[in-house]
């Protein structure tokens, strides 16, 4: 009867067409927001996950996510190397300058220093020139956003001059960073260039970068700094947790994209679960018919969930096709960098819209269920 | 199957009683029907609009339950099958001709005769061709890949009866068959049941109201108010 099945399904092209289409959509809209979403939230940590050397990130006390921060004075350096556990520390800046070609063009760009012998934590997808170049002094890395803001039109090279928080400096490679919250360029230095393009402060140290020795497990090399030292300390993947949450507790980025994802169910769950019910319901005597002739009622739910299942699947692969699109054709737009179809958001989306739909469908199976095959003969 | 066979019943129905709703809204459909339809006839239900001949019918056929009294259809007291058991006596022993055809529309007319062999579990594609040869001896065998839209009410009719017959029924249930056909169809379709349905192995039970076509019933049960007013038996040369 599964041949029965399908041809009742695909035999009315409206109603079959206008079932595939409104899941179709509806996977679109929950799957292309959900991956923005996921996209935006990577990006608040984006510096926290490019930075790949550094286990461990040491902070003021108070700091609750990464854009946000109380200098720590250089001492609070020393007194982490100190505590027992430490294979090294290093300090990071991160800070805001204002930066400006030779046109005269400026943009704001974070500016992150890097500790002037180790440069933990400079980039390594390099486009142009290369990392080391930046044990230079007066020399930065920036990332290929600010490089086409500032050098529209030109190739990836290296030796650009920038004027970055008021001193001229050399570009020694443009990298491929990550792609951070607010679409600012991101501007490499080494810690003491950086310091001095935003100006000395009696504390200016943004982080404490640190590496636990062979053997030490990162959580607690956490508790010791705490311990000894008074500053917070979390794991890079605590800490960028922590930042991802505080975007989601602090800002109305998800409450935006909750009522679009919602709406997007409900469109989904209502378009396609009122078609299928009306299917259903302009089908009843024939399934009626059916009963009559002896097809068991077990045996018509399992040919009305086949067409569910079909539909759902097709309209399910055509939305999700449709998001991949997107981001496949969008994927060299630089502000939409960092978005893109996740499996788990594939996973999620399925199983939220095959829930909604066979329930939906359940509803409707119900009418089948009771019906009682003596309609047919009532004319 | 015992007695199978020219004057054997085929069904039997006594003392049969059937109430819809309770209380004040009771309503008493059938007031003790008795009734035998006999292999080798067609036996025609006659009965105006509420008489009780629709309810008749889907107890006979096992749809709905009886009330009160037995219903005996080739050799099975209805009363006592179990709860899955009704659809499979009715898959593998009734055939049914339905008022509206009930032609599912996104299938060929081979495909819609098919359907009985295809719930009992047979294949797609000898189960259309056995409906196909059927189709051709009903006169529509050029008419089997056609959908039922683009059939006329005759030649749905036609595959009806195909889909009725397909699995060899003992018993054939037939609810108004020429309600929607004018009278040379009616006619026409009515002869064309007598010569494919209705053989010794087989009876035949129609519930109609169409006067014109009572010279085709071997035995007439008139139906009103949920009684039989009478019953007629004729006589006819063997067709």
């Amino acid at each position: 009867m599964n041949f029965v099945s399908l041809q009742m399904l695909t035999g009315d092209r409206a109603k079959y067409l206008g079932l595939v289409l409104a899941i179709a959509f509806s996977t679109f809209l929950m799957s292309h927001q959900m991956s923005i979403f996921a996209g935006l939230l990577e990006r608040t940590r984006s510096q926290i996950s490019d930075i790949e050397d550094a286990e461990i990130w040491v902070m003021d006390a108070k700091t609750r996510y990464v854009d946000e921060v109380r200098a720590l004075s250089d001492q609070e350096l020393y007194r982490v190397r100190g505590v027992q556990g430490v294979e090294w520390a290093v300090p990071l800046f991160k800070g805001v300058a204002r930066v400006k070609n030779e046109e005269g063009t400026f943009r704001n760009a974070i500016l992150l220093g890097l500790d002037d012998a180790t440069l933990t934590g400079v980039p390594r997808r390099i486009l142009a020139g290369s990392w080391q170049a930046i044990g230079e002094p007066e020399t930065i890395l920036i990332d290929r956003v600010g490089y086409q803001f500032f050098f529209p039109g030109q190739p990836y090279r290296a030796g650009g001059r920038l004027d970055v928080g008021g001193k001229w400096v050399t570009i020694g490679a443009v990298a491929d960073a990550s792609p951070p919250f607010v679409n600012l360029p991101v501007v490499y230095a080494r810690y003491s260039d950086a310091i001095a393009m935003v100006g000395r402060e009696p504390q200016q140290m943004s982080f404490v970068l640190a590496k636990p020795q062979g053997g030490v497990a990162p959580a607690e090399l956490c508790r010791r700094i705490q311990a000894a030292t008074g500053l917070k300390a979390a794991t890079k993947q605590e800490f960028g947790w922590e930042t991802i949450w505080y975007y989601i507790a602090n800002t109305g980025i998800p409450i935006n994209f909750g009522i679009t994802i919602t709406i997007a169910l409900m469109v989904g769950a209502l378009v396609s679960g009122q078609t299928f019910s009306l299917f259903i319901l302009e089908n009843l005597r024939f399934f009626g018919a059916l009963k009559a002739i002896g097809v068991t009622t077990p045996r018509i739910v399992g040919m009305i969930l086949l067409q569910a299942v079909v539909v759902l699947f097709i309209g399910y692969g055509l939305g999700v096709a449709l998001t991949a699109a997107f981001f496949e054709l969008t994927k060299d737009n630089l502000d939409l960098r960092g978005f893109r179809l996740l499996p788990e958001i594939m996973l999620l989306v399925a199983g939220v819209i095959f829930g909604v739909v066979l329930l939906a469908t359940m509803v409707s199976v119900r009418r089948v269920a009771v019906v009682d095959p003596a309609v047919v003969f009532r004319g | 199957m015992g007695g199978a066979g020219m004057s054997q019943p085929a069904v039997v129905c006594e003392r049969v009683e059937k109430s819809f709703g309770s209380g004040e809204q009771r309503l008493r459909v059938l007031r003790g029907i008795d009734l035998t339809a006999n292999y080798g006839e067609m036996t025609f239900l006659l009965g105006p609009s509420g008489s009780g001949k629709t309810t008749l019918l889907s107890i006979i056929a096992g749809i709905l339950r009886a009330d009160g009294g037995t219903v005996r259809v080739l050799d099975r007291d209805l009363a006592r099958l179990r709860n899955g058991e009704g659809a499979k006596f009715r898959l593998e022993n009734l055939g049914f001709v339905f008022q509206q055809f009930n032609l599912i529309p996104a299938l060929t007319a081979a495909e819609n005769a098919a359907v009985p062999l295809l719930a009992a579990g047979a294949r797609r594609k000898p189960a259309v061709e056995r409906a196909r040869a059927l189709l051709a001896d009903l006169g529509m065998g050029h008419r089997a890949d056609v959908l039922p839209s683009k059939l006329s009410g005759g030649e749905q009719q036609r595959v009806a009866f195909a889909r009725a017959l397909i699995q060899d029924p003992r018993l054939v249930i037939c609810d108004e068959p020429t309600s929607a056909l004018d009278g040379a169809a009616g006619r026409h379709v009515m002869e064309l049941l007598r010569n494919v349905a209705v053989s010794p192995q087989r009876a035949v039970v129609v519930v109609t109201h169409d006067f014109r076509i009572l010279e085709f019933a071997d035995r007439i049960a008139e139906i009103d108010d949920g009684v039989i007013q009478k019953i007629e038996t004729r006589k006819r040369e063997s067709s």
